[in-house]
């Protein structure tokens, strides 16, 4: 299962405001001035609520949040994990 | 304080035009909520000077223009010299002689006598034009920090000034248009560059900066620069002296500022700085203090119970206003018909509303805390950069990015929150030694909101970067300060001279006729703090070290010691209710946003979609909806349905008229 299409389309509506720009799915999310610290807050809720996981605070690093391909491996992993 | 406006003919010799008496006279109408004591124009053939009155010192004589012995200078003037009895003495020793008691006929001696250098002289708040019918040259100059007002532009050969944009627009003449550069500006760094406007064409006389307009040439000067003292420079006294020097000058600060011919009052916020100064004058200086202060709805901005607690402990009589969210959303127009520009928050309404209680008791003079923070550092933003600095000479040491969640204690709050925020902070790491280290992160956040401009303002920028233009003017010896003394420039020469002192300050306070009179921004503090080591400012993470021992004796203990929190209202929670619906529908419908022509539409109602539908919203968004909402107010106040006069218009207690005969029925 890719998540690469939701999330990509979830952050152009929610960050981007419908601008997609080709945002690269490698692209850091917070070096790009796409999502600020706050932001982080709404990009979990919308995991959570879409994908029925809960956020651990360890989980919650860069290297599994900071862009599309990153979000992409993190859901897959967690998701095959329950 | 008043409102000042002018008109002159620069080019009178080789071209036709009278001074419109007419046009005179509705700028000056238009200023009347800054005074509506008295008014008054002197005209002749060459230029036209008008004023509008709040009466503070001399009550009876001091109606404007005034005039010289020999009636060859004029002058109108807004604002307050707090040393103008002292300069009136000299002035009088050295042969002078005075019609009326006001603090306006010695600022125009003091012209008289040492030129544009009596501005050194001065200390207070102004804005001020003096006429010289014999050279037939025009001065105007602004005080130091910027907290009076005035503008100016150039059209068809004649020059106009006044205390407000509005005032200016009176002349049909004047094109009104929002310029896509400050719109920039204001998308980034909140407030326009100093000397800019909204307006296109429009310009501001900068903070401690004087200008002079006669036939050949228009010269600027600043006069007084916001002291950069390097470490070098720094005071080498023991903190006790210090605190001690400190302290003598700050009741003297305060003291003169009691100076007027009416009841002065106090702003009280129920932190340091506001309790700092109503305390210094209810146990110095006045017994009876009254003082105000604001109640919010929204409980997490409410800090009524200090202000409750401090107004029994100084015994004054305080007065607080509850403002709620519905008022925040119904005043909002009205503040920024004062402002004149768009706004990133709506923080000025309460004080807006705040003037008013001030107003209806009869009071038209309020001392304020603000300057405080800038000058003393009191602002995260200060500590922020502190640590950042530190933690960048060790990026991988994660015990010093943990300082950041001692600063930010709140929005750290949330666990789940910290590895990410400690990320966002640790942007521009690699770059601790860029000039505007301290500023980077939040203008690059800030900026991320015009992603909402329309194709065509985004055009229109170009590749103009107001962050650049920063750069550009930065002064030869900014390099060489400390970081805490270049991140208190940057705040006080943009954040503070061009937003708060304005939009916050002066427009939302002469909105109701009050004048603020801040002490903190007495130039001598400011210029001794400059001279003051960093370590006194922050002290370790301890803010505005240096002011909490000068206030530790006459506060009480739990309020010198709280943290500080930034004054702040609602953004979203009160433009975006279900009973302001038909005003934002409207204002930000596709129709309104496109005839205006800012905006990208469908992004402005995926925000209005995101923002009604989610809980917890991001300051950018906040941001963005203040933004985009202030912009189109301003734009169907500004340009599309601007008043072309005033109803209905005062008469005026002076009209001095020196036109030449046959010149005179020129309207």
């Amino acid at each position: 299962m890719n998540y690469t299409q939701a999330i990509n389309q979830f952050i152009v509506e929610n960050f981007l405001f419908g601008d997609d720009n080709n945002l690269a799915t490698d692209a850091s999310l917070l070096e790009n001035g796409i999502i600020d610290s706050t932001g982080v807050l709404e990009l979990i809720s919308f995991l959570e609520e879409t994908y029925g996981i809960t956020i651990e605070d360890e989980e919650m690093v860069p290297e599994n949040l900071d862009s599309i391909d990153n979000i992409n491996n993190f859901l897959k992993k967690k998701l095959t994990a329950l | 304080m008043c409102g000042l406006a002018g008109i002159f003919h620069i080019h009178h010799d080789n071209a036709s035009g009278a001074i419109p008496l007419e046009t005179l006279k509705r700028m000056t109408a238009a200023l009347q909520h800054r005074g509506a004591d008295e008014s008054g124009v002197y005209i002749d053939d060459q230029i036209g000077l008008g004023h509008a009155r709040l009466s503070i010192i001399d009550l009876t004589s001091g109606t404007q223009p005034i005039h010289n012995e020999n009636k060859t200078l004029w002058i109108v003037f807004n604002g307050e010299i707090f040393n103008y009895r002292e300069l009136r003495k000299q002035l009088i020793d050295a042969g002078h002689h005075f019609y009326t008691t006001s603090d306006t006929e010695v600022v125009l001696h003091l012209f008289e006598r040492h030129g544009t250098r009596c501005l050194d002289l001065l200390n207070g708040q102004f804005a001020f034009a003096i006429w010289d019918t014999v050279k037939k040259k025009l001065f105007l100059a602004r005080d130091r920090m910027g907290i009076c007002p005035l503008h100016y532009t150039v059209q068809n050969g004649f020059f106009y000034f006044a205390s407000e944009v509005k005032s200016l627009f009176m002349e049909p003449n004047i094109p009104r248009e929002l310029d896509p550069i400050a719109l920039d500006q204001i998308f980034t760094l909140w407030t326009p560059l100093p000397g800019a406007t909204a307006f296109k064409n429009i310009q501001e006389l900068e903070p401690g900066q004087f200008m002079t307009v006669d036939k050949d040439r228009i010269n600027f000067k600043k006069y007084w620069h916001f002291p950069i003292v390097p470490r070098t420079g720094h005071m080498d006294a023991p903190i006790e002296d210090i605190t001690e020097q400190l302290t003598h000058l700050l009741l003297d600060a305060v003291k003169i500022r009691l100076i007027a011919d009416v009841t002065v009052g106090s702003y009280l916020s129920g932190g340091l700085d506001s309790s700092g100064i109503t305390a210094l004058v209810s146990k110095q200086f006045n017994q009876h203090l009254q003082s105000f202060g604001i109640r919010f709805e929204e409980s997490d901005f409410d800090e009524s119970r200090f202000q409750k607690q401090l107004s029994s402990f100084l015994n004054v009589s305080h007065k607080e206003l509850s403002v709620s969210n519905t008022d925040i959303a119904a005043h909002f127009p009205d503040i920024l018909w004062h402002a004149e520009k768009p706004i990133l928050r709506t923080a000025p309404v309460p004080l807006f509303l705040l003037s008013k209680l001030v107003s209806d008791n009869g009071l038209k003079v309020i001392l304020t805390g603000e300057g405080a923070d800038e000058i003393f550092g009191g602002y995260n933003i200060f500590k922020e950069t502190l640590i950042r600095k530190f933690w960048a000479r060790h990026p991988e040491n994660l015990s010093r990015a943990d300082l950041i969640t001692r600063i930010y204690p709140n929005i750290f709050k949330n666990p789940l929150l910290k590895n990410s925020l400690i990320q966002f902070f640790g942007q521009g790491l690699d770059t601790a030694d860029d000039p505007l280290f301290s500023h980077m992160i939040r203008w690059n956040n800030t900026r991320r909101i015009k992603t909402f401009f329309s194709d065509t303002l985004k055009e229109s920028i170009g590749d103009y970067d107001c962050i650049q233009e920063i750069r550009d003017r930065l002064p030869d010896d900014f390099n060489a300060a400390s970081s805490l003394t270049k991140a208190q420039y940057l705040e006080s020469t943009l954040f503070l001279s061009n937003y708060l002192l304005s939009s916050q300050g002066d427009r939302v306070a002469m909105g109701h006729a009050v004048e603020t009179r801040p002490p903190f921004l007495d130039h001598r503090v400011i210029e001794f703090m400059a001279r003051v080591p960093s370590i006194w400012k922050v002290f370790g993470l301890n803010e505005k070290y240096l002011l909490k021992k000068v206030f530790k004796d006459v506060l009480p203990e739990n309020i010198v010691l709280r943290p500080k929190n930034p004054y702040r209202a609602p953004i979203q929670q009160s433009l975006l209710t279900k009973e302001n619906s038909d005003f934002i529908n409207n204002i930000l419908g596709k129709t309104s946003l496109q005839a205006a022509g800012y905006f990208n539409a469908q992004k402005v109602r995926a925000l209005t979609r995101k923002l009604s539908a989610q809980k917890n919203i991001n300051e950018v968004d906040g941001m963005a909806i203040a933004g985009i909402v202030s912009t189109q107010i301003i734009h169907d106040q500004y340009i599309q349905n601007f008043p072309a006069s005033v109803n209905p218009m005062p008469e005026l207690d002076l009209i001095v008229d020196h036109r030449p005969p046959n010149h005179g029925l020129s309207t």
